[in-house]
């Protein structure tokens, strides 16, 4: 019984940690400046907590074959415990804990305490039952007002977020069903809700952030790898939670100018 | 000690009084434990709807037909609901605390028994209040057993957000009022009815847990409790506590000012202390049988004591760590982090500890010890992913995706569930004056054991790839669909893992009726429930209050004449 205990305990340990370590599934490749520090952050928390799952499982199983009763007689050791081994483990796991935590806190710092660099690409990101808008100040760069009792998401684009065509700031904005931005140039992103909470999450971006009513949270990431990213909604939001995703295109710089050259022109002939 | 002048209530006569309006603890406490038995049936029932459901969506069952994407989600909602508060509140606590707290500290009953009857009886009706929230129009909410707001306040945010979310609000505020009343009566008894000698420092480690969760309970309930009440009045009565300004499907709510993370801060005041709720009557359990299985005093008493209180402590100073995505300042994410991390230091000594006293032990593997072990395991391999959700810059990638339901269900969901069968099996014999059987107990623990990692450590995989959670469907999103083998391996072992539980049950009923006669004391246990008759009379010691001599884990004392010297042992033991 004692044998087959430790056997089972060795084996899911290590069936489990074969896993994480052959990295059959794993982050998804990073593409943006963040990934390569928060991917570093998250390998060096692994290898530590690895390395402390594997001992203490493997422990426990020794330690339950070592010493079963197995019928023999005889007494178990009489102790009620070791001072000073209390506090050798209790001060390790403080350095190893608030010693992870600091590593990992410069990485926060640099992601969310400054705001967005000034010359970014500011994108607003709207989340609604069951979908994403996304909208581009325009030359002006300014983002026109959008009144709560304007929304019609039936009509989609435009109307679906609200927007207030008499105001001037808004005869330049562009409303798309997808999120284009450029490569290597950070993107500032402001984020708002119309109905209840929602998550714009980018795995590969390493990014994910809560869109909720009544604020606009402004947060930034740099995309540096071209390509075609999903984008999924990471915070329970009703029944079509599932299928509220989209998708991000990172371009190069001139293939974006021409896109929202391409947009603005749409734009100015229906007005 | 108020206890050498209490004389208790007369033996109650007649059905109703002794087993359905009972004020004797023992009946409350199994009254509270078949309410967290039929209640965790009716949760893991669900959990298999859902499983079903994700990878054979458009599959349709009998009696229930297909599963939408809506009651998938109010299946969600109610298997989270059902288990954090109908059976992992309800058992280890309400249950087992019930029953064994007075009789370890060697007292009558609880200092309140009437207040404990209504205690019951609340909770009672909040269960079959939450349970019909499946049967009105629009069904059980979906909005999670976190409840966000705006989703849970505008009843037009979706189905089952009707009457159905407002039954899920009262079930809850019933529950919580229930739960403090039980809180008061805990804290009371420990403090002023114990036996003679039954000094603080010689109560066995499970009073110290059930102790110390009333009094998070008693902190943390109150706050769910008012947070629920201003819920009730955001979609009842036009307040907007927590909507702000906004639209739903183009129509505005007709609310402004309010603030959706204001409920996130209030729900999380409570659901974090109330993980501890969860686990620390397990942790209680596993260092009880841990010391008794190995016949060795538990490893380091005090730190232990001094563990759960510190665990009791910072429980209700990291509660924003569920909310580092949420859009909460980004510095106080930094201290949340912070004292998180802190919170992982006496849980570590407590795994340290279990393995300190099963070293030199002579270790008895009956099927009380194999759960206390499974315990260990599940809670070291829940708790080792905690390091990674504390750091808010991995929950960037982590937060909500599969990678949180691994954690929480190893850590809470199934240690504490182990901490509920190992107490089952210990207890058993003293409870029901028959013993289990031991070769079926020993087939539910490998079904357990093996099948709980089966289901719950390939959710860690998931999680890392970036799969969202609560995603009633996965064939919308592209790149989850080469994770779809995992999901399937999942559902595969949950069935497995479900079917083996049908053996407890098996155990359970036919081992009251015709199970071995128990002796007194079958475990050679020291503690003073082991000291009365099996099962214990009403007034619980036969009309006499004992009196401790000794603390509650002398095993392998040198010199004693058997290898345990129990509590009431007049020998003292000397080095205690």
């Amino acid at each position: 019984m004692g044998f087959v205990l430790l056997a089972v305990i060795w084996l899911i340990t290590l069936i489990s940690t074969y896993f994480f370590i052959a990295k059959t599934w794993w982050l998804p490749a990073g593409a943006s400046a963040a990934a390569a520090s928060i991917d570093h952050q998250f390998a060096v928390t692994f290898v530590l907590m690895g390395v402390i799952f594997v001992a203490a499982q493997m422990a426990l199983g020794y330690l339950v074959w070592r010493y079963r009763a197995n019928g023999s007689t005889g007494r178990a050791s009489y102790s009620h415990g070791n001072t000073k081994l209390e506090i050798i483990w209790t001060t390790l796991t403080i350095i190893l804990f608030v010693g992870l935590n600091l590593i990992g806190s410069p990485i926060w710092a640099a992601e969310r305490f400054r705001p967005a660099v000034g010359n970014a690409t500011r994108v607003e990101v709207t989340g609604m039952q069951f979908a994403w808008y996304f909208r581009y100040p325009g030359p002006d760069g300014k983002f026109g007002t959008t009144r709560p009792e304007l929304v019609d998401p039936s009509s989609g684009g435009e109307a679906a977020l609200g927007l207030d065509p008499k105001d001037p700031a808004s005869k330049d904005d562009i409303v798309t069903g997808i999120m284009e931005v450029p490569v290597n140039r950070e993107v500032e992103v402001i984020l708002r809700a119309h109905d209840v909470i929602h998550s714009f999450f980018v795995p590969a971006m390493r990014f994910k952030q809560d869109a909720v009513p009544g604020l606009a949270i402004h947060m930034h990431f740099t995309p540096t790898e071209v390509g075609s990213y999903e984008i999924a909604c990471a915070e329970l939001c009703g029944l079509g939670h599932y299928k509220m995703h989209g998708i991000l295109k990172v371009v190069s710089q001139s293939e974006f100018d021409e896109w929202i050259a391409a947009h603005e022109a749409d734009k100015q002939q229906q007005q | 000690m108020v206890a050498q002048e209490f004389h208790g209530h007369a033996a109650p006569q007649g059905f109703i009084r002794k087993y359905v309006f009972s004020l004797d603890h023992k009946v409350i406490g199994m009254q509270y434990y078949f309410l967290a038995l039929t209640a965790v049936f009716v949760g893991m029932f669900l959990s298999l709807l859902m499983r079903i459901h994700l990878i054979w969506p458009s599959a349709s069952l009998p009696l229930i037909g297909e599963i939408k994407p809506e009651t998938y989600l109010s299946l969600l909602t109610m298997h989270g609901t059902i288990m954090v508060f109908f059976v992992l509140t309800t058992a280890p606590q309400s249950g087992f605390g019930n029953y064994f707290l007075p009789i370890q500290i060697g007292a009558p009953d609880m200092a309140f028994p009437v207040l404990n009857m209504l205690s019951f009886w609340t909770t009672f009706v909040a269960y079959l209040v939450m349970l019909s929230a499946f049967f009105v129009v629009g069904g059980a909410p979906l909005h999670g057993w976190t409840g966000y707001a705006p989703l849970s306040a505008l009843q037009s945010s979706g189905p089952g957000e009707g009457l159905g979310a407002d039954l899920w609000i009262i079930s809850i505020a019933l529950f919580c009022i229930a739960s403090l009343m039980g809180a008061l009566n805990f804290i009371t008894t420990t403090l002023d009815m114990r036996a003679k000698g039954m000094t603080l420092m010689r109560m066995p480690l499970t009073c110290w847990s059930w102790f110390i969760t009333a009094i998070l309970g008693l902190l943390a309930f109150g706050v769910l409790l008012s947070a629920g009440i201003l819920l009730l009045m955001d979609r009842n009565f036009g307040t907007s506590f927590f909507v702000p300004l906004g639209t739903v499907n183009g129509q505005l709510t007709g609310h402004k000012g309010g603030s959706p993370l204001l409920w996130q801060h209030l729900f999380w005041f409570f659901g974090h202390p109330e993980v501890y709720i969860a686990i620390l009557p397990g942790m209680g359990v596993a260092s009880q049988l841990l010391s008794t299985f190995s016949r060795k005093p538990i490893f380091g008493y005090k730190a232990m004591v001094y563990a759960m209180l510190a665990i009791g402590l910072l429980g209700f100073m990291v509660w924003g760590h569920h909310m580092f995505m949420s859009g909460m300042s980004p510095y106080s994410a930094f201290a949340f982090s912070v004292m998180t991390m802190a919170i992982g230091v006496p849980s570590a000594i407590k795994t340290f500890n279990w393995l300190g006293t099963l070293w030199g032990g002579r270790i008895r593997l009956s099927s009380p010890m194999l759960f206390a072990i499974g315990f260990v395991s599940l809670f070291v391999s829940g708790g080792i992913s905690g390091p990674f959700l504390a750091q808010p810059v991995l929950d960037i990638q982590l937060h909500d995706t599969y990678f949180v339901p691994a954690h929480f269900h190893l850590i809470m969901g199934v240690a504490a569930i182990f901490g509920i069968f190992a107490a089952t099996y210990y207890w058993f014999p003293k409870m029901f004056g028959r013993m289990m059987n031991e070769t079926l107990a020993r087939w539910h623990f490998w079904f357990s054991f093996i099948g709980t990692y089966a289901i719950f450590m390939p959710m860690h995989y998931l999680g890392m790839a970036g799969h969202p959670r609560r995603y009633s469907q996965l064939t919308e999103v592209s790149y989850l669909k080469p994770l779809m083998p995992l999901q399937k391996f999942i559902t595969y072992a949950a069935f497995v893992t479900i079917a083996g539980q049908l053996i407890f049950l098996w155990n359970l009923f036919s081992s009251m009726r015709s199970g071995k006669k128990a002796t007194d004391n079958p475990w050679e246990a020291t503690t003073l429930e082991w000291t009365t008759t099996t099962p214990p009379p009403h007034d619980n010691f036969g009309g006499h209050t004992p009196v401790v001599h000794n603390g509650p884990y002398e095993y392998g004392v040198p010199g004693a004449p058997r290898d345990y010297v129990m509590q009431n042992d007049p020998a003292t033991v000397a080095t205690h």
